[in-house]
């Protein structure tokens, strides 16, 4: 397939030396050094000239080209882009911007601006950064449904308050639903009379607050939960992010941020975050306020040197745990090597998440469970679907063994699906469906 | 000096709405000829109005309207208004021949200080009466009507009503309406301010007919022989304004027991913003009881039911003895707590009706509660102070403002401890502008002290005029007047009237109810030298 990416930065050029070998990649950038280096550095064709130009990528061969990627840094451009491809080539199209607004648009109709997949730099450098925060006990976390529904995967330890347990006891969370079980390598669906053993791996759907108080219930020595003291400094994009996914999971985070301005707009917008507005260097504040004690320290200020000083400051003052927002790619290892816990580079994010996507290929938000043994899907229900129009008891009955309806969101509305939830045409349905039987499955949906 | 307001496009809308108050005259004028009585009351009224109304209207042939000519504007309106639906109840006490009439009693509203208090009670809804007969004998079914209609065209707001039918009066509209809706800001329901002011009017006609036609209903079960079409119609028309006239002199103690359950609900609905409703018929019905002030004010409401009704079960809400001046009648004490204390159901139905009643600033009695003791007595005297929801038509505080300066106070004590912390103060989850919580701040405090100088006024001109009020009476009378309740205790209890206080004591409560129903800062305004110069 011939994949066509806008912008030679860092994202550009890090997905078309993921691309090149399996794709015929060609490369468009307006620096006419910088396509010069690419046409050295990888096997791929670089063009030098205006994305948006509809000459410039007829030139890139889009009229036959599988997909475009627009990654350049500047938002609207990428855009343009995509738009433009639309109107003269059938393409899959990726966008990345870092306007959550954006995204928010695209979300509501996927035809908005032409744009097939649309990435969020800001916002998935955030969930990146809560990934490592969130869920202690959990193996893996997966968002779907735009943040309302988690599929989260727990490693149930021999101590654990659920080992040797019923499903059905063990299910006391009403917006949770058990989607399965994994033991010794096999998939298995509970019942009600299933019983989780030790070294059982669990894996659950349902709102990100049950799946929280869940991680509480199966580990609570190992998950301090919502007691675990986070404190974002800095409050950029990723920041208000940070928080705002943070709030979601039923923490209580702080956020320190110098502007007053920004300060009260992040405060109104985070009502369960304490936004206070102060200098992060403060130490007298810092002390004042405890910040010492805090488990994490996130540094998401706008600039990598102000994040380092940040992380070693925290580090100093007791703080468990830092993590930092780099920019510079370069720097990541650098400030990893002197004293920074955790590094994340927003580039590097967006790169890995373009590169994933368009290997797994098509439009449907999948997890893999343990590479492989299971898929969790999200789908958009339409008529034709099974499930449409009927109880999931009947549904699921016409469906193979091996698939549990985990989670319905309704006009952005968390359902909990049990025997009697009756599927409307247009609901999001997130499901667990055992490898074996996804090809039988998905046609049926 | 010249002024800066262009005081002619003011008084030349308020003769547009003056004009128009001789539609709704019409009405008493019809029963006055279905009841076969005199109409010469409304017969001179409807033409007065006419000529008035157009006469002022002339002063200014394309009135131009901004936000200084509108708190001119919606002041003088409600003053005018009360002054011209004075004038029935005056010419019905005065000079109408006796070939005309049958002879009747004087009537009270003769002195023409009453006939305004009776007035602006009645246009303010505050339900404050000077009547000193409340009876078909004293009174004709024309006049009782109008006085019950004064209510309900006060309820949803006059200017509101001008503003749904008035196209010229849709640019500045809802400058207008702000200027007299109750609590802090308005909600626009549509992008058309006069379509929104006909959404709330739509709502606030139905809910009257739909009382009118339940309460209409007992009459023809024969559940209740009292509520005739008459009685039906009237007490709808004081319930959903939260007015509290009642054309029986005993208020709802008159009805019947299930008369009074279904007034109860539409007191409580006539409390609750009206915008609400409209989102629940055009929207989620769902949303309405997530709404932070529906929640908090049917909380305040159950609490204080909850807590009136252990005091009167238990017998603690009543005096032990009839107080030695005699007030009101021993004989009458035990007969009404007898029946009541450890009785579930009237005492369950007397403290939710008397606390709905209150909180909602209706008004009207189910019981004579100033036989209860001052403990109970305190409860409602607290309760006149919570009023009804923004965008009601209740009066007082407004539960909104309470709800708010709760909150502000906590993140006050949360921000001593961390000055650093930036705390909006929440409704609903949306964070409130600083500005509006300045406001409710203002308003709230500037509520207490004209209550407090109120009393301390009243008291004086009550020692000044030889009259016996006691500091919770007095408090009751500001406080009830000011939040256009309508009763208060001792002599202006739910079974008395305001009559014995002076005729100065009479025109300065005629201004705390027009104040109070403005919500006292557009009133305030007009009085600062800073609004009049240029």
């Amino acid at each position: 397939m011939r994949v066509v990416i806008v912008g030679a930065g860092q994202v550009g050029s890090s997905i078309a030396a993921d691309l090149a070998d399996v794709h015929e990649v060609v490369v468009i950038d307006s620096d006419a050094e910088r396509v010069e280096d690419m046409n050295y550095s990888h096997d791929v064709l670089a063009i030098a000239g205006d994305g948006t130009a509809v000459s410039t990528l007829e030139e890139a061969g889009v009229d036959d080209a599988g997909m475009v990627i627009a990654s350049t840094d500047d938002d609207e451009t990428n855009i343009v882009v995509c738009s433009t491809v639309k109107a003269i080539s059938d393409a899959f199209t990726i966008a990345r911007v870092k306007n959550t607004e954006y995204l928010r648009t695209w979300q509501r109709s996927k035809k908005a601006f032409g744009i097939d997949f649309m990435v969020c730099t800001n916002l998935l450098a955030a969930e990146s950064i809560v990934r490592i925060i969130g869920l202690p006990a959990a193996r893996d976390v997966d968002p779907f449904a735009g943040g309302r529904v988690q599929m989260a995967e727990f490693e149930v330890a021999e101590n654990s308050p659920v080992s040797n347990v019923t499903i059905r006891e063990a299910d006391r969370f009403e917006a949770l639903t058990f989607a399965a079980i994994l033991r010794n390598g096999t998939v298995e669906i509970p019942r009600g009379e299933t019983v989780i053993q030790p070294n059982d791996r669990v894996v659950v759907i349902g709102t990100p607050k049950s799946v929280q108080e869940f991680a509480r219930t199966v580990a609570p020595d190992e998950s301090p939960g919502t007691a675990e003291e986070v404190v974002v400094v800095g409050g950029s994009e990723i920041g208000f992010h940070v928080a705002r996914l943070l709030e979601e999971r039923g923490f209580r985070p702080r956020l320190i941020e110098r502007d007053p301005e920004r300060a009260r707009n992040l405060a109104e917008k985070l009502p369960d975050t304490v936004v206070m507005e102060s200098d992060a260097t403060d130490t007298e504040f810092l002390e004042r306020e405890h910040v010492g004690d805090a488990d994490l320290v996130v540094a998401a200020l706008e600039s990598d040197e102000k994040n380092l000083l940040v992380s070693l400051l925290a580090a100093r003052i007791g703080v468990e745990r830092t993590v930092a927002v780099i920019d510079t790619t370069e720097y990541v290892d650098l400030f990893e090597a002197v004293g920074v816990d955790v590094g994340v580079n927003p580039r590097e994010v967006v790169a890995e998440e373009i590169t994933r996507f368009t290997r797994e290929g098509g439009a449907e938000n999948v997890a893999l469970i343990e590479s492989d043994k299971a898929e969790v899907l999200e789908i958009e229900v339409d008529d034709a679907s099974v499930l449409a129009g009927r109880e999931i008891r009947e549904s699921i009955q016409q469906l193979p063994e091996g698939v549990v309806v985990g989670a319905i969101t309704r006009d952005r509305e968390f359902i909990t699906p049990r025997g009697d939830t009756v599927v409307e045409a247009g609901d999001h349905v997130v499901l667990f469906v055992d490898a074996a039987v996804v090809s039988e499955v998905t046609p049926e949906l | 000096m010249k002024l800066r307001v262009d005081y002619r496009a003011s008084l030349s809308l308020v003769g547009s709405i003056l004009k128009y108050l001789a539609v709704p005259l019409c009405f008493p004028l019809l029963v006055a000829l279905y009841y076969g009585e005199t109409v010469v009351p409304f017969a001179v009224t409807i033409p007065l109005t006419v000529v008035l109304g157009a006469g002022l209207e002339r002063l200014d042939p394309d009135p131009d309207i901004r936000a200084r000519e509108g708190f001119l504007m919606v002041g003088l309106t409600w003053l005018s208004v009360a002054v011209v639906g004075a004038v029935p109840y005056l010419i019905e006490a005065h000079g109408i021949p006796p070939a005309v009439a049958p002879v009747r009693p004087a009537s009270t509203l003769g002195n023409p200080a009453n006939a305004l208090f009776e007035s602006m009670s009645g246009f303010t809804t505050t339900g404050a009466t000077v009547l000193g007969e409340i009876s078909f004998d004293a009174h004709t079914r024309g006049i009782m009507m109008w006085r019950q209609l004064t209510q309900w065209l006060g309820g949803m707001g006059i200017v509101v009503l001008a503003v749904a039918i008035l196209p010229e009066l849709s640019v500045g509209g809802a400058q207008l309406m702000d200027a007299e809706a109750p609590g802090p800001g308005i909600e626009k329901l549509t992008p058309r301010i006069a379509e929104t002011a006909r959404a709330l009017w739509g709502a606030y006609i139905g809910f009257t007919v739909l009382e009118a036609a339940l309460l209409y209903g007992l009459f023809l079960l024969g559940i209740d022989p009292n509520l005739t079409l008459y009685n039906a119609v009237a007490h709808a028309l004081t319930t959903m304004p939260t007015g509290g006239f009642s054309p029986e002199a005993r208020s709802i103690e008159a009805l019947s027991a299930a008369a009074q359950w279904i007034i109860i609900p539409f007191m409580v609905a006539a409390g609750v913003n009206f915008a609400l409703f409209w989102h629940a018929l055009t929207g989620d019905p769902r949303h309405v009881f997530e709404d932070t002030e529906f929640r908090s004010y049917v909380g305040v409401m159950a609490a204080l039911t909850a807590l009136l009704s252990v005091l009167l079960f238990t017998g603690a809400g009543f005096t032990a003895s009839a107080p030695a001046d005699g007030t009101f009648d021993a004989a009458y004490l035990g007969e009404v707590s007898g029946i009541i204390v450890g009785q579930v159901e009237p005492t369950l139905r007397h403290a939710a009706f008397q606390v709905v009643a209150i909180v909602t600033t209706t008004g009207y009695a189910s019981i004579d509660f100033n036989a209860w003791s001052t403990p109970a007595k305190y409860v409602l005297l607290f309760a006149m102070f919570i009023g009804g929801s923004a965008g009601s038509t209740g009066g007082s505080v407004k539960v909104v403002r309470w709800y708010v300066i709760v909150k502000s106070v906590r993140r006050e004590l949360y921000t001593t401890a961390h000055p650093e912390a930036v705390r909006p103060v929440r409704l609903a989850g949306r964070a409130l502008d600083e500005r509006a919580i300045r406001g409710i701040y203002a308003f709230t405090l500037l509520y207490l002290v004209i209550f407090f100088v109120a009393t301390g006024l009243l008291f004086l001109d009550g020692v000044r005029h030889g009259q016996t009020l006691t500091l919770l009476e007095t408090m009751a009378a500001a406080a009830s007047t000011l939040g256009n309740v309508g009763p208060g205790f001792g002599v202006a209890g739910p079974m008395g009237s305001y009559l014995g206080f002076s005729n100065a004591a009479k025109l300065f409560m005629v201004a705390l109810m027009w104040i109070g129903r403005l919500e006292i800062l557009p009133v305030l305004v007009l009085l600062t030298p800073e609004y009049w110069r240029r």
